[in-house]
């Protein structure tokens, strides 16, 4: 029976001690190696990213210049917008934020940062991959198939969802269930190996305090979706039952209750936007140390406040549902627990503002990602509270308000924080420097313009513009010609935006042959991940790391008066 | 990997402790039905099918020799389901409201087909008995 | 080595990582299960008339399915201590049985379902029968992908290779006994 091995531990040399010949096959597509996981997880995210970011550019340009022929596109018919509007919101949030942010960077970072070789179950790594992979491509063959894809909304409310005759799309919609569910499956899988690897398989030395806040995040963010997305995937059952064996759980005619399926939704809806939240406001901390050549003003309490976050997030979610109908004393209850849950958030916001005090901060292409996120965020979530005081919901509830709203922290979640993690990290992953200027210049291209799409939004919504609906000019109090400039404006920002990003791409993939060769640690940055070679190899450290102290260890007195660096490597003995 | 040489119960004694409670669980609602007190149903079915976990969690998975916070963690779980149940139910379990009613629940429900639905719990199974 | 890194063998925490995982596997699973039951705990109580729809359920049957699945925690368990004291064989032998009980427990639910659809209860007869079915059948999926795994183990087992496995699949098989035990009372008994 297997005892914890006690021996000395080398890694696998860094040039590949490969036991058996790697195939282009075992290499790229089998792997189970956490690194190779992570780029599949990367790239298809990209990739998903790339169709979420086209149907909303189709389904502006429908509401900027309505019954116009789009681009690349054609016309837009109301079931169509319905669908884009739907899986814009889905593919976002499943198949973009999580898997860049927690698959990607958890799979990538964990080992590397907790200075171990691979995640701890490498094998059932690479089935939450494959998983993954499957309800990618069942959502996007639900597009092809007669009636086209889903056009109920990501939040899926029946009737709407369950009924074939409302929704009109009868083998959309199933899809969309029996994908959503399998990506479920996936990150549930996934979620093993990064709390099981974080909490066991740490470097020797390393304690729970000097683990990388991300990493701690992105551990907490698998806790949170574990325990709150059962109850979904019962529901999801439920969901696919009431579509395709004309069960009642969600039919008032056959006992059922529409309601349960809002709640069942929303248990996990809320709980969800923190999971996607954490590891890109985790991956700021570390961003932001390296920048300013300062510790982290005050890690537990960001740890603390990460814990009560998690912990409160089960408490509020019923504020979408504030004018559903729910009983209104416990409206005032989710009221309560939705203004408090701002006081935790805003005090990590405020803890990196510390750090950044007299600091010695360089603006690199990462920097000024993570400085945007933290702005931008903080306008999301100010915004928030006007939505979880229900008194106010009852009028901003599915109008542009909320709209703006949730992109305001969702764009720095999900694009803002993935570009800060592409830019931080690429020369760990591909041993090359990307171009700093394309970077910033795509930077500012990508910021800007976000901020002229949806703060216009706001103003709309506050002029009571509700959401979902593919043509204004049919609301003669919302087809003014003022509010549909505002709409214009949105839809060429949006424009700019995303042909900004063929910056990026460029820049990501020139920079792999012409960037500037990185070594381990050309940010000299202090977390186990920049000991191991760029790119790291089979096995990550050619000698296992030990660790000594924290990941923030910046300007630390001692080591200045002893070598004149500002940083101290977690793994170099005082 | 159970290094911890922890000391095992009689795990045949724990079974027949838990088949015996099993067969309280069935009797006593019989008896609860046929007195008409329902206090006596609840009790013996769910009351002990509570007992009957915590000794299956302690006895059989160990929980009472396992990392405390693995207790709390799968505790709170359980804790997250009561809440959700706690803030659900009122809205859920509402059958009717100003302006609509739940038709199913307020009208008697129709006779089914196949048997009538009083016949009850013995046709076809073998006999489970206590042993 | 390539499946057994170094990370698979440390353990910070005190716990076996294989521990680790099946705890947070069970962890999921209670909600999973739970959502589910909590909500047809919502409409069970406030439907008073799914009292009669649960009368047609055969309680017997419930019954000596509940005594099988505790028969088979019984050897699944004694199938650990087996593991504990290295005897491979003997713990195979005992994951065996454990199986066994799975196999009887679903062979007897097919046979109980079949006689309640043979009568018109099917999925579709009324809310309190799609909870019924999609509960305990999701419950039997597991208990089968169950059985399905230890077989696995057990094999190894047999060999003497990877006993600490036996205990991990045991939990797992403890956790879907807790469950059944709760689905008995709240879909046969509830009345």
């Amino acid at each position: 029976m297997a005892e914890t091995i006690e021996m000395p531990e080398h890694g696998h040399d860094a040039h590949g001690d490969h036991h058996h010949e790697e195939t282009f096959w075992s290499k790229y597509v089998f792997s189970c190696d956490h690194k190779m996981i992570a780029m599949q997880y990367m790239f298809t995210g990209m990739f998903m990213a790339l169709i979420g970011g086209f149907f909303a550019y189709v389904f502006r340009t429908q509401l900027a210049f309505p019954g116009a022929e789009v681009m690349f596109w054609g016309l837009v018919t109301p079931g169509e917008y319905n669908s884009l509007v739907t899986n814009h919101g889905t593919i976002m949030i499943f198949w973009v934020a999580m898997p860049v942010l927690i698959a990607a960077f958890g799979n990538y970072l964990i080992p590397l940062m907790c200075g171990c070789d691979d995640m701890v179950f490498p094998r059932i790594n690479r089935l939450s991959y494959q998983v993954f992979l499957l309800s990618a491509i069942v959502l996007i063959a639900s597009f092809f198939v007669d009636g086209g894809g889903f056009g109920g909304a990501w939040t899926a409310y029946p009737p709407l969802s369950s009924q074939y005759e409302y929704s009109l799309t009868p083998l959309g919609s199933t899809l969309w269930v029996v994908a959503v569910a399998l990506e479920f499956v996936a990150f549930l899988l996934g979620g093993i190996n990064f709390v099981t690897t974080a909490m066991n398989s740490r470097a020797p030395g390393m304690r729970l305090y000097d683990i990388p806040i991300v990493v701690w995040f992105i551990v907490i963010a698998s806790v949170l979706f574990m325990a709150s997305v059962g109850p979904l995937i019962a529901g999801a059952v439920m969901l696919a039952f009431d579509q395709t064996l004309d069960t009642g759980f969600y039919d008032p005619n056959k006992g059922g209750d529409p309601i349960l399926w809002q709640h069942l939704f929303w248990f996990f809806g809320h709980p969800e936007v923190y999971v996607v939240l954490l590891p890109a406001i985790g991956m700021c901390a570390d961003v932001m140390t390296t920048f300013a050549r300062k510790k982290l003003f005050a890690y537990r309490t960001v740890l603390y406040t990460a814990f009560g976050t998690g912990i409160l997030s089960f408490t509020v979610w019923a504020h979408h549902q504030f004018i559903a109908g729910i009983d209104p004393r416990m409206a005032n209850v989710f009221t309560v627990t939705t203004l408090l849950i701002s006081v935790p958030i805003a005090e990590m916001c405020f803890v990196y503002i510390a750090t950044l005090y007299k600091g010695s901060i360089t603006l690199t292409t990462p920097m000024l990602w993570a400085l945007s996120f933290i702005a931008e965020f903080l306008i999301g979530g100010v915004t928030g509270i006007f939505l979880g005081a229900s008194g106010a919901d009852v009028y901003f509830h599915d109008t542009y308000f909320v709209l703006a709203h949730f992109h305001y922290t969702f764009f720095p979640i999900a694009i803002i924080g993935v570009f800060m993690g592409v830019t931080y990290w690429y020369p760990k992953m591909f041993g090359t420097m990307m171009n700093d200027s394309l970077g910033k210049l795509h930077f500012w291209f990508t910021v800007i313009p976000f901020n002229l799409i949806f703060l216009p939004l706001f103003v709309l919504g506050a002029a009571g513009q509700h959401r979902r609906i593919y043509n204004y000019q049919h609301y003669p109090e919302l087809a003014t010609d003022e509010l549909q400039a505002l709409r214009v404006l949105a839809t060429v920002a949006l424009w700019v935006m995303l042909a900004a990003q063929f910056i990026f791409f460029y820049n990501f993939f020139s920079s792999l042959k012409n960037g500037k060769k990185a070594g381990n640690n050309p940010w000299k940055a202090n977390s186990l991940e920049w000991v191991a070679p760029s790119p790291p190899g089979h096995g990550n450290f050619d000698e296992m790391p030990t660790v000594y102290r924290g990941p923030y260890e910046y300007s630390h007195p001692d080591r200045l008066k002893e070598t004149g660096e500002d940083y101290w490597p977690q793994n170099v003995p005082s | 990997m159970s290094a911890e040489a922890h000391a095992h119960p009689n795990y045949v004694k724990v079974w027949a402790i838990l088949v015996a409670l099993l067969a309280v669980s069935v009797i006593g609602p019989e008896v609860g039905d046929a007195t008409g007190i329902q206090a006596i149903t609840l009790f013996t079915a769910f009351g002990i099918a509570i007992v009957k976990a915590y000794m299956v969690c302690k006895n059989f998975m160990h929980l009472n020799v396992e990392k405390r916070y693995i207790v709390y963690l799968l505790t709170t779980c359980l804790v997250f389901m009561l809440l959700f149940f706690a803030a659900a139910a009122p809205d859920v379990m509402k059958t009717e409201g100003t302006n609509w009613t739940k038709p199913l629940v307020l009208t008697a429900p129709p006779a089914h087909h196949g048997e009538d639905a009083g016949h009850g719990d013995s046709h076809g199974g073998a006999d489970a008995g206590a042993h | 080595m390539a499946f057994r890194p170094i990370a698979n063998t440390r353990s910070v925490t005190g716990i076996p990582t294989g521990r680790l995982a099946i705890w947070w596997v069970i962890g999921s699973e209670i909600v999973i299960f739970g959502g589910l039951l909590m909500s047809y705990l919502m409409f069970r109580l406030a439907h008073d008339e799914w009292a009669a729809h649960a009368a047609n359920t055969n309680t017997a049957i419930g019954a000596f399915n509940t005594l099988v699945l505790l028969t088979s925690s019984l050897t699944a368990v004694l199938g650990h201590k087996a593991a504990e004291e290295g005897n491979g064989p003997k713990a195979a032998k005992m994951l065996w049985l454990t199986c066994l009980g799975g196999a009887t427990f679903a062979c007897v639910k097919a046979y109980e379902w079949s006689t309640e659809i043979a009568h018109g209860f099917t999925l579709t007869t009324n809310s309190f029968w799609g909870f019924y079915y999609t509960a305990a059948g999701l419950h039997a999926l597991h208990v089968i992908a169950g059985c399905i795994v230890m077989l696995i183990v057990a094999n190894k087992a047999r060999k003497g290779i990877d006993l600490h496995h036996v205990e991990l699949i045991g939990l797992y098989w403890h956790f879907v006994d807790l469950v059944w035990i709760f689905l008995f009372p709240l879909l046969y008994i509830a009345k």
